[in-house]
């Protein structure tokens, strides 16, 4: 079990979650595919710390500020969501284009 | 051993992030999505990180997806229309295959990422005096993140005025 190993992990993880932001409909579960990218990006940083490739406490402390900045995320992400329901009596992310010029 | 244990934690918890992006029942994609937040947890400790494990079971297992569940009772999700995928899912599924070809490629072929098994852990105490120490600044600047994070979310869920776009 190398580095290597974790790092597949992590890139197949990753890549799953842009198949999720790209593919859903839904904004909750794109959303969670959000979710899905940054833990894959934690599982790359917490796994080059333990392998010592770099200054080993960095990537820890790193991956502490990716989980907060995430929680701070979902909380604001689940805020907009909820005032787009009520706006316009869904969450699917094709018919949201309030914003088109 | 710890070989095997890898691959069980890691397929178990590819499993379930295919699950979250494929489940038609979108209370299965939030269950889907825990499982696989435990999973990264096990890879954590896997890597000696016990505080993140521990962190990831906290925030991850207990805040969000308790969020994104009520998320989900609060919106409604009934309809195919809303859980189905894009109708342009497969040009969805190569470019992220493809992202995940050129991913791999670059890890394989990285020369640093090859030979040793040896992995260090960093003690809990060692990372919370780092944090208060060299990453203070970050750490208190964070705290402040959240802070904003909270009220805004406050203020736009409240809504005020019209909800007219």
């Amino acid at each position: 079990m190398t580095l290597v190993h974790f790092q597949l992990l992590s890139a197949a993880l990753f890549a799953l979650g842009v198949y999720g932001v790209l593919a859903r409909r839904s904004a909750v579960l794109v959303l969670i595919s959000i979710e899905l990218m940054l833990n894959a990006v934690n599982v790359n940083l917490v796994a080059w710390a333990a392998y010592n490739h770099f200054d080993k406490v960095t990537g820890l402390v790193i991956a502490v500020f990716v989980i907060t900045v995430a929680a701070a995320e979902v909380a604001l992400a689940f805020a907009i969501v909820l005032r787009l329901y009520r706006a316009r009596g869904s969450v699917n992310v094709d018919e949201i284009d309030i914003m088109r010029g | 051993m710890d070989l095997v244990l890898f691959y069980v934690i890691g397929f178990v918890t590819l499993l379930a992030g295919a699950g979250v992006v494929s489940a038609r029942n979108v209370v299965h994609a939030a269950l889907f999505l825990l499982t696989s937040m435990a999973g990264v947890a096990a890879a954590f400790v896997l890597l000696y990180a016990e505080f993140l494990a521990l962190v990831q079971v906290l925030i991850y297992g207990g805040a969000i997806v308790i969020v994104i569940l009520f998320a989900l009772m609060l919106t409604r999700h009934g309809e195919f229309q809303v859980t189905a995928e894009h109708r342009r899912w497969p040009v969805a599924a190569v470019a992220s295959i493809a992202l995940f070809g050129l991913l791999a490629a670059s890890v394989v072929l990285d020369d640093r990422a090859r030979g040793t098994d040896a992995r260090v852990g960093v003690g809990i105490n060692r990372l919370g005096a780092e944090l208060f120490e060299r990453w203070a600044v970050p750490f208190e600047i964070a705290s402040i993140l959240l802070l904003v994070a909270m009220i805004g979310a406050i203020v736009i869920a409240r809504g005020g005025g019209s909800d007219e776009p």
